[in-house]
């Protein structure tokens, strides 16, 4: 476990001496405010828990941005044959994953927690349930981490960043889209229903509505949880794999 | 110190690694001879506990490589072939990481990289960021890497690939002054090498050694010449395939 914490300290690092970091957690912040204040119609609404016009844009944005900062993972590992220095030190393949996971979840949570004006606004501006403000902090940051283990699982499958990210987006966007409301509505005129009730458990919006709504419901941490724990084992599954 | 038994090494069906056999003791340098594609490579990353091999038996003194990996692991210094480095670091920051992952910390961590900047000749670039390295000084902070916490059991993949002559002769020379203390395990397609550090040599080809003695002896084997065994006991093979 120390030397989990020792890789975690290098990517971190690495994360911020690349321009990478401030590029993604910056290109974050000003789209997140920019569709706020338009198409959030922030001000009109008084959305005092800022569900419909803040939390709502996350999962739009992430299914874009999380790949970016995941898709060098174990992608750029084995294009430099880094990951052959990294085999052969006294460290276990877990050890590695968990600390480039962490590192990669700490620029997201950068990201997520840099929004705090907002907060501050609106119990500046009227009498928000900080609560659920909280629960949906906590909803956006998991369908994040959601993203970024998804993407480590897709990097663990090539040496090539480019490849990743077109691929882990795709699954992100898929997943973002296909239990989106107008969706799921067109969906169900045609489709059977099973396909429909099982978009809507792949899909994130079930899930982060809930907690942005401000329910703490278990089968949605079960679900963030087992998505996350599953890419994981994924991982090393799929890095054992290849090395053998 | 490293005891290697009957290595197998299949990719699919080829075969890499074929019932591979050899020791090195404790102040021995073994020369791995051989043509590209023999499967020098393959093995070291078996011995290094990098990939796993399909059969046969590996201990690093005296500690089995597929049951006690990390341990094992503890005991070898390894420069892989093509010198991988973190870009994105400084030297002396990337060798201060390996020092904190082979559990090396504060003041120690401080003289084990000063040690090895010394030892591989890397003062001036030391601050330096690796990405803007020449390939020479690329390769020697691979190798102080692997020397970092002074390890009994170092094992260098073709460790003078890339270097000017200057500092090829340098590297032998520390691989011959490493050699007196520690089991050196290195490969080279370079015959001058072996003469000028090894104390034995074994030829590889198409997975398996063809040859096995001191320079002197394989020197014997060819009629006087390395050059003329290298190509006895390794076209007669190619030639068959082909
Ligand atoms: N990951 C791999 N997958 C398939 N074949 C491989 C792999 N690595 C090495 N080989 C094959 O094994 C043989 C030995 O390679 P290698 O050990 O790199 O040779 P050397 O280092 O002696 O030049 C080569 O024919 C190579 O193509
Ligand atoms: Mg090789």
């Amino acid at each position: 476990m120390k030397t989990a914490l020792a890789i975690y300290k290098r990517e971190l690092s690495a994360y911020f001496t690349r321009p990478t970091a401030y590029a993604i957690i910056i290109i974050f912040l000003i789209l997140v405010m920019a569709l706020t204040f338009t198409f959030g119609r922030f001000f009109r609404i008084g959305d005092a828990n800022l569900e419909y016009s803040f939390f709502f844009w996350h999962p739009w944005l992430f299914m874009l941005l999380a790949p970016a900062v995941g898709m060098g993972l174990w992608s750029d590992e084995q294009r430099t044959g880094t990951i052959e220095l990294l085999g052969t030190l006294p460290t276990t393949i877990w050890s590695a994953i968990v600390g480039k996971y962490l590192a990669a979840a700490t620029v997201c949570l950068a990201a997520v927690a840099l929004t705090f004006p907002i907060w501050i606004t609106v119990n500046r501006l009227g009498e928000p349930d900080n609560l659920t403000i909280f629960s949906g902090y906590l909803g956006s940051f998991l369908v994040c981490c959601t993203f970024l283990a998804l993407t480590m699982l897709v990097s663990a499958f090539t040496r090539d960043q480019v490849v990743c990210l077109i691929v882990s987006v795709a699954i992100c966007v898929l997943m973002v889209l296909c239990s989106y409301g107008d969706f799921v509505i067109e969906a169900s005129k045609n489709a059977p229903r099973w396909l429909v009730e099982a978009m809507l458990s792949f899909g994130v919006w079930d899930h982060f509505r809930s907690l942005m709504r401000g329910a703490f419901r278990l089968q949605d941490f079960v679900w963030f949880t087992t998505l996350i724990m599953a890419s994981l084992i994924g991982t090393s599954a799929i890095l054992s794999a290849r090395r053998s | 110190m490293i005891e290697v038994k009957n290595l197998t090494k299949r990719f699919g069906p080829k075969v890499a690694v074929d019932n591979l056999s050899f020791t090195v003791t404790k102040g021995e340098v073994l020369g791995f001879l051989g043509p590209n594609g023999a499967g020098k490579s393959t093995t070291m990353r078996m011995v290094t506990g990098f990939f796993p091999a399909t059969s046969g038996d590996i201990q690093i003194c005296g500690i089995s490589m597929r049951d006690q990996a990390e341990e094992a692991k503890t005991k070898i210094g390894y420069l892989p072939e093509s010198a991988p480095l973190y870009n994105d670091m400084t030297v002396s920051s990337f060798l201060g990481w390996v020092a904190e992952m082979r559990g090396i910390k504060g003041k120690a961590k401080k003289e084990a990289v000063s040690r090895v900047i010394d030892t591989c000749f890397l003062q001036s670039v030391a601050k330096q960021a690796i990405d803007t390295l020449s390939k020479g000084y690329r390769h020697r902070t691979c190798l102080a890497q692997s020397l970092i916490h002074d390890p009994e059991v170092l094992i260098l993949d073709e460790p003078t690939d890339g270097l000017d002559p200057n500092q090829k002769h340098e590297v032998r020379r520390l691989i011959k002054e490493l050699g007196k203390e520690k089991a050196v395990l290195f490969s080279t397609h370079i015959l001058e090498e072996v003469e000028a550090a090894c104390s034995r040599a074994v030829i590889v080809d198409r997975g398996r050694i063809v040859a096995d003695g001191t320079p002197a002896e394989l020197k014997e084997k060819g009629d006087g010449s390395l050059h003329e065994l290298f190509r006895k006991v390794t076209t007669r093979d190619t030639a068959k395939v082909a």
